[in-house]
């Protein structure tokens, strides 16, 4: 018999979104369950070294950690006053609406397993079923990722994971850095590697700061951000770092380092507004030892889709769910906040939260104009940095896209074009791509947009496609075994 | 667009593919039509198993030999396009009942041609040397194959078209076109399309597309679930199933049933199946089937308890009361054809279904006799819920029809 928690609100993800909706909860009067794949509190923007190591982090290379500190501590004390259980080490396999009774609206129940990192470390408490009358998904999102020559050599990473690496250990993935893709996250993970002690070489972003021109107004609504980016630039200054726009790395090289093949450095190319490589502009740079690439962000939605809610096509093209501004998806009981609602930050991820937990908890929301500025800033960012329309055009055929599956540009192209596969989904049933370990995560929108074409956007049931993932977590078979015959 | 064609091919699965690359390479003007993208619906949500071990003595093991007789010869320069695999299959037997039964099953089939072999413990063993050591004995049926059915549509669909077939994806029948009560085209939104001949391939679908032209055609949906590990070294070899099942052919409920069925593909996954359940088109996840499907598997590879599964499917079996598909001209409703209704056995009679339709097409006698599975055994009127499954339960064949092995794949074989 698996134990089962019932609660008032079940919360996912101890981001800044979700700490945000926990505390929230728990402060307005609900008894709140969060549970979180993290070992610690803080989800991958405030990752900070093991607090049995480092009990009280000083928050550097952190942004917003005052906000994050406030949080903690009404968490912990929400936590002490039996408020919130927290469930840490523990991951969702599958979530679902419960059948209606006659006594109560029906509620949901999350499914879990332990983490690979908990379960084996023999620490965190065992797989738990939780109940809940309310649900906050808060599960935050990953790089972004597209494919280009040499992209699966080792020592490239997503700009996101090198930012987590430096966060979780303190130390630095290698030595010398570069940096490429588009938005300003580039930022901040150039600064942290350099402040850390790494040698970037360059960021290149693809997009130009004349891309912000028309969004002026958006970008002045949040004048925090200004002075965050130049932060970056004295930082950027005092490193020496290059800042290169309309510039992209056009193939990953690579050499053969102890037997094996790793990064040795990468081809460079200046861009046109479309993203196409101009002739001519081709530099090399020599003795890298990691490329970090990020291309904005995904939101994780399998979760949220497997309630079959309601989904648009945010600005920067990710499938993202429906809110009203409670935060309350198309079904009821059921909430989002952070990313799956589009990519907006730790900011607008903490009153989005804030929001989201306080009416899951049956308190009074009171729309924040705060919110909406962000929201109208990450809107014009999205704008100033896409996904550069030629990006196709850097692949050969040889091009591994799908790296589980070891599924090639070539490959896709030719489903495409003789077989018809036109969507995500398709392209996964003919030929793989995405049908591995990762089930899409890393390939998933590169092969959504492969299938869709040149120029082309996925459509939203294109990306739903990839996204619906039936598992949301490998789990055990002898797991599934365990399960009550008539616990369903 | 309005252009006419001999023959209208609705539905690009399997059995429509097939039905379409046979037409025109008898020299017939076909276009396919779906309501999405080939291998859309049952074909991208099954095993992909062709399959004589587990079949009905009868028409239904008939039109099994001469399908696969149609895969390995007219379709047999294709294989390595959709991944054929002669794997085999093994029925395992745990029980001293079950392998008496199994043992009666063996002796009947061997008498009807099917090519099986008796496995005691150590040959067993050689072959699945994985298998729980409660396995007593087995039988392996050297005829079963597989294919990866999506790539069968698509490419048979691609094949018609390199033949002059015409396909339109992401176009749905809205209605049909009638002259008096003969059928003579379909309505779509993206306009009409007539032909001599209209032929229901929608699977699942037929019953409802079927009611659009006033004719009863009574396929539903029964649900199955497959649950696919992560990817492994090569554990289990064939296909292997539990024998157990014949102890409890009297069964046929529309509640949760499971038969256990537990093999390999060659990208490593191993892909367990499968559940049945009569639960309409109900797509809401069942973790009572999960762990049924999880409880069968570990019985027979102990070794799975310690694997993670990393993703489930699942798919709807078009069946028919009488457990045959809907093959031929319906005479209710001339011009309308039906092919459609193969329960889970859909991949594996794809070929013979579209070759033998084809002959029919043309006017030619077909190899096989195809009244057995004439649409017009279901009477002259549409009627709402079909008989409650209540069928032929041949004593000696391996499996009632209640098991249909055919189920949920989405994973490349071979």
């Amino acid at each position: 018999m698996k134990p089962i928690v019932s609660t008032d609100v079940a919360v996912l993800g101890a981001g800044p979104a979700g700490l945000a909706a926990a505390v929230s909860a728990a402060e307005t009067g609900a008894a709140v369950v969060l549970v979180d794949a993290g070992a610690q509190p803080g989800g991958q923007f405030w990752r900070h070294r093991p607090e049995t190591v480092v009990p009280e982090p000083d928050g550097r290379g952190h942004h917003g950690w005052k906000s994050y500190l406030d949080l903690r501590a009404r968490f912990d004390a929400a936590r002490h006053q039996g408020l919130i259980t927290y469930l840490p080490g523990l991951q969702v396999w599958m979530a679902q609406q419960n059948q209606p009774t006659q006594a109560d609206d029906a509620g949901f129940t999350l499914r879990t397993t332990p983490t690979v990192a908990v379960a084996a470390s023999g620490a965190g408490v065992g797989a738990q079923a939780i109940v809940a009358r309310r649900l906050v998904l808060c599960p935050g999102g990953y790089d972004r990722q597209l494919p280009v020559p040499g992209w699966d050599l080792p020592g490239v990473m997503a700009a996101g994971g090198i930012q987590a690496f430096i966060k979780a250990n303190g130390i630095l993935p290698g030595k010398r850095f570069v940096i490429a893709g588009t938005g300003p996250f580039l930022l901040p993970v150039a600064a942290n590697i350099a402040e850390a002690g790494g040698k970037v070489l360059a960021v290149l972003e693809s997009s130009s700061p004349t891309a912000w021109l028309p969004h002026l107004r958006a970008a002045a609504g949040v004048p925090e951000k200004a002075l965050e980016g130049a932060q970056y630039a004295a930082v950027f200054a005092r490193h020496r770092i290059p800042y290169r726009t309309r510039s992209i790395v056009t193939e990953v090289l690579g050499s053969r380092i102890l037997g094996m093949d790793r990064v040795s450095g990468v081809r460079t190319a200046k861009v046109d507004v479309e993203g196409s490589a101009r002739p001519g502009t081709e530099r090399i740079y020599e003795d890298v030892d990691v490329v970090g690439f990020g291309w904005g962000f995904t939101p994780q939605m399998e979760l949220p889709l497997s309630f079959g809610i309601e989904t648009r096509i945010d600005a920067d093209g990710s499938l993202v769910g429906v809110v009203d501004e409670r935060q309350e998806s198309s079904v009821p009981g059921l909430y989002l906040a952070g990313e799956v609602t589009g990519v907006g930050g730790a900011t607008l991820a903490v009153l989005e939260g804030t929001a989201a937990g306080t009416a899951a908890a049956g308190g009074a929301v009171v729309p924040e104009k705060t919110a909406a500025r962000h929201r109208r800033f990450a809107e014009a960012m999205h704008g100033a940095h896409p996904v550069p329309a030629a990006w196709q055009d850097w692949l050969s055929p040889e091009t591994t896209v799908c790296r589980c599956e070891e599924v090639t540009a070539g490959q896709i192209m030719e489903a495409r074009e003789s077989l018809g596969a036109h969507d995500a989904r398709t392209l996964k049933s003919f030929i793989r791509a995405g049908m591995g370990w990762c089930q899409s995560r890393v390939c998933g929108f590169a092969s959504a947009c492969l299938g869709a074409g040149p120029g082309v956007s996925p459509t939203a049931e294109s990306l739903s496609g990839i996204a619906k993932r039936p598992l949301a977590a490998p789990v055990g078979i002898g797991e599934l075994a365990a399960l009550d015959a008539d616990d369903h | 667009m309005n252009q006419g064609s001999d023959v209208l091919v609705i539905g690009a699965g399997v059995i429509g593919a097939a039905t379409a690359y046979f037409a025109a390479r008898q020299g017939l003007s076909v276009t396919v039509i779906d309501k999405g993208l080939p291998a859309s619906g049952t074909s991208s949500a099954c095993e992909g198993n062709i399959l004589v071990s587990d079949k009905e003595l009868g028409p239904e093991l008939e039109l099994t030999r001469y399908s696969l007789g149609v895969w390995h010869g007219d379709l047999g320069d294709h294989k390595r396009l959709w991944e054929f695999e002669s794997k085999g299959g093994i029925i395992v037997a745990s029980r001293e009942s079950s392998l008496a039964s199994l043992n009666r099953v063996m002796a009947v089939q061997t008498g009807y041609g099917v090519a099986v072999e008796e496995l005691d413990q150590d040959a067993l063993r050689e072959a699945e040397p994985h298998i729980s050591h409660e396995a007593l004995g087995g039988a392996s049926y050297s005829e079963d194959c597989q294919v990866q059915p999506m790539l069968v549509a698509a490419h048979l669909v691609r094949l018609a078209t390199e033949a002059g077939a015409r396909f339109l994806a992401d176009t749905p029948v809205t209605g049909f076109l009638r002259s008096s009560n003969r059928v003579t085209g379909v309505k779509t939104p993206r306009g009409d399309f007539s032909a001599d001949a209209v032929v229901n391939c929608t699977g699942t679908w037929a019953g409802e597309l079927a009611a659009l032209a006033g004719v009863s055609v009574p396929v539903l949906p029964r649900r199955g679930f497959v649950v696919v590990t992560e990817p492994l070294p090569p554990m289990v070899h064939h296909k292997v199933y539990a024998a157990e099942y014949i102890d409890n052919v009297g069964s046929s409920d529309g509640g949760l049933q499971a038969s256990p069925v537990v093999e390999g593909t060659p990208s490593g996954t191993i892909l367990i199946g499968s559940t049945r359940e009569r639960v309409g088109f109900d797509r809401t996840v069942s973790t009572n089937a999960l762990s049924l499907l999880a409880r069968n598997a570990t019985a027979l590879f102990p070794f799975l308890e310690h694997v993670k599964a990393i993703r489930h499917y699942h798919g709807f079996r078009p069946y028919c009361p009488d457990h045959l598909p809907v093959i031929g001209h319906d005479e209710r409703a001339p011009g309308l054809w039906h092919a459609a209704g193969h329960e889970g056995a859909g991949i594996g009679l794809s070929a013979g279904t579209g070759k033998l339709l084809a002959q029919a097409l043309v006017g030619q006698a077909p190899d096989l006799d195809l009244s057995p599975f004439a649409p017009a055994r279901f009477g002259e009127l549409s009627t709402g819920e079909p008989a409650r499954h209540s069928s032929s339960h041949h004593p000696a064949s391996p499996q009632s029809a209640e098991h249909q092995s055919a189920e949920p794949r989405e994973e490349a074989s071979a």
